[in-house]
């Protein structure tokens, strides 16, 4: 299968689509943050330098997410005041796209769940059900975007801060309300442990094999 | 080509303190929140370029060392850490601290991890990532279908730390830390108000730590029964009262069999009257009787009109054809009267033996009577019955049953006691469960028997 491809209109390099349904991307090159129109590549920003990060995963990571592999083709890297954390932009082998969290090596699968009616505020404690399951709000954090990588299915380049709602579940669920956008967006999901992602194209770090 | 490729391997970081300039290692990568000098006890922001101090704190020079080195390497259930942070945790109870001591794990790819040690008692612990049923008064909770008992609720400070923490650790701050139990594992809230961090703890032995992280020497023997520590007898309560059942159901069936199938047979009676004050000779032998069927009992009876008198009989059953002899000698006497408490009487007119395993053969008895001369004639009847079923061997078996299980549920009761007495409660609480009942029974018994020594 030949991938879509374009040249960046920064600087010329050749950007190669993972996902038909990436919206935007960046240029691994300059850095330029690149939306997809009709035709062509328009350069809406720039990326600043990426902070450390201690993600095991990264650009090209592949796993096992139930029946479908995935490959982790894009990031946004949060940050909050204790640190910062990761959501992997995976793309699904059925073509979807989801979300591989990883807080401090904590690791939560999601999928955009749209249609669903969300609280206009929240509190710690509150309780919402979606699907039968019922959720109880765990934290609410203030974010900002710090920087982001590789290819989204979304425009993220002019926001900034965000306040994200973290939800769980008595049975390991997991679902997270992005008050970012306007109307808020809902993901749900589960958490999940690293060995039964069965990730490939892990980086190496340093004394660990 | 691949878009972005392998990002330049983290490595381990070694910094500066700005406060005293003693070299820091920072090993969880860009995880770590804070980072604590330990030559001058200042706690430093990991996530600043710069190391701002945040707080510095006071202690003495080698204070608390922990049992694991930080750097140590060890594998837990099968995965590697690097022991990378340590801190001290004081609850005061009627004004008394008591102390722990945590150790904060790190792996590159699984996260963090956690070591508690209070009195030589260690638990290996991670965060929950679900919210975990607390019942509505508090008093117990679920999680993955299992029900923990709550334990106690303290308010824990941090009063020492050492190494990086991804958290902001400060010293003398404290939050809320609610227990609840269901051994081996313990469920721990953390936290102030409604934002609460959930983990789970699992008892593991100083051994299998000292085995992880290669340590020299012994664990230190843990002190007393800790809260979420497995009851060695617990588990085997249960088995043995299983064991106990059947054993019993099978003896009663093997007391049926044998009163069903035992002949019972009488097979020789006979008078006869001792005159004390005859001469001579006072044995004589008896007439021949057969004892048929398998090898088995034989009872042998004897029934005396005696009046505050006594008679010895010495008997021998003699097989026949054999010759072979079972000797034995019973004594019968009854004696009776009035003292200033009434009437009392001692002994008994009749008297059985039991003679076990006699093949089967024909068989007479010699009898030798003796008694005192001024006794006169005492009259005597022998009865001979074969196949006799016996029901002191199921006495014995109950009791060789009921004696170690008895003694297997005390201390099991004995131990949950130690275990409940350090909770808030003091006590087991009641979950309706036989051993909780008993429990509490045994307890409240134990309770009175203490108020009337006051």
């Amino acid at each position: 299968m030949t991938q879509p491809s374009a040249n960046c209109p920064n600087c010329g390099a050749k950007i190669t689509f993972r996902w038909s349904g990436c919206v935007q991307t960046v240029c691994q090159y300059c850095k330029s943050i690149l939306v997809r129109t009709d035709l062509d590549l328009e350069k809406v920003g720039q990326v600043a330098d990426l902070p450390p990060n201690s993600s095991p995963i990264q650009m090209g990571t592949e796993g096992v997410y139930g029946s479908h592999a995935f490959v982790a083709t894009g990031r946004i890297i949060y940050e909050y005041d204790q640190g910062n954390w990761n959501e992997w932009h995976l793309r699904m082998n059925d073509g979807t796209s989801g979300w591989l969290s990883d807080a401090q090596d904590n690791y939560a699968i999601t999928f955009q769940a749209p249609g669903r009616n969300l609280p206009k505020e929240c509190h710690i404690g509150q309780e919402c059900t979606w699907d039968k399951q019922t959720y109880t709000v765990s934290t609410i954090t203030q974010a900002h975007y710090r920087g982001v990588e590789g290819e989204l299915p979304f425009q993220y380049w002019d926001k900034s801060d965000v306040v994200l709602v973290d939800l769980m579940s008595h049975t390991g669920k997991f679902a997270t309300i992005d008050y970012g956008d306007d109307p808020p967006i809902l993901y749900l999901g589960e958490a999940v442990e690293f060995e039964n992602l069965k990730l490939k194209n892990l980086r190496s770090f340093e004394g660990w094999s | 080509m691949t878009v972005g490729g392998p990002t330049p391997a983290p490595q381990v970081k070694s910094l500066n303190c700005p406060g005293c300039g003693a070299s820091l290692t920072v090993r969880s990568f860009g995880h770590a929140v804070t980072v604590v000098c330990a030559s001058c006890h200042a706690i430093l922001d990991a996530q600043d370029p710069r190391l701002k101090v945040l707080e510095k704190f006071q202690a003495a020079e080698g204070e608390d060392p922990p049992r694991i080195a930080l750097g140590s390497r060890g594998v837990i259930r099968g995965t590697a850490y690097d022991v990378i942070g340590f801190e001290r945790r004081t609850i005061r109870v009627d004004g008394v601290p008591y102390s722990w001591h945590e150790y904060v794990l790190f792996n590159p790819f699984k996260g963090f991890r956690y070591l508690t040690e209070y009195n030589g008692h260690w638990n290996d612990g991670s965060i929950l990532r679900s919210v975990p049923d607390v019942s509505p008064g508090g008093s117990s909770l679920r999680y993955l279908g299992e029900t923990y008992k709550q334990f106690q609720t303290a308010n824990a400070a941090t009063t020492f730390v050492l190494g990086e923490f991804p958290w902001r650790v400060r010293v003398g701050e404290s939050v809320t830390v609610s227990d609840y139990i269901s051994p081996p594992r313990v469920i721990s809230s953390e936290g102030t108000g409604k934002e609460l961090t959930w983990s789970m703890g699992e008892y593991i032995s100083g051994r299998d730590i000292w085995k992880a992280f290669q340590l020299e020497g012994e664990p230190p023997a843990p002190i007393g029964v800790y809260e979420n520590q497995p009851s060695p007898l617990r588990a085997d309560v249960k088995t043995v009262w299983a064991f106990v059942g059947v054993f019993l159901g099978l003896l009663v069936l093997l007391l049926v069999g044998v009163y069903s199938l035992a002949r019972d047979e009488q097979v020789f009676e006979e008078s006869y009257e001792f005159n004390t004050n005859a001469q001579g000779e006072a044995s004589f032998v008896t007439d021949t009787f057969e004892l048929k069927g398998h090898t088995s009992d034989v009872e042998l009876t004897t029934r005396a009109q005696l009046d505050n008198e006594w008679i010895y009989l010495n008997y021998a059953l003699i097989n026949q054809d054999t010759g072979h002899a079972y000797d034995f000698g019973r004594e019968v006497s009854y004696y009776h009267g009035y003292d200033e408490d009434g009437a009392w009487s001692e002994g008994s007119t009749q008297n059985s033996v039991t003679v076990p395993s006699v093949p089967p053969g024909n068989y007479y008895l010699r009898i030798e009577p003796e008694s005192d001369p001024k006794h006169g004639t005492i009259p005597y009847t022998v009865t001979v019955r074969r196949d006799v079923p016996q029901a002191g061997f199921f006495g014995l078996g109950v009791l060789a049953l009921l004696f170690p299980a008895g003694l297997l549920t005390w201390r099991s009761l004995n131990f949950e006691h130690l275990r409940w007495a350090e909770s808030d409660y003091g006590a087991a609480p009641d979950d309706g469960s036989l051993l909780s009942t008993v429990e509490n029974a045994v307890d409240s018994l134990k309770g009175s028997i203490a108020g009337d020594d006051q």
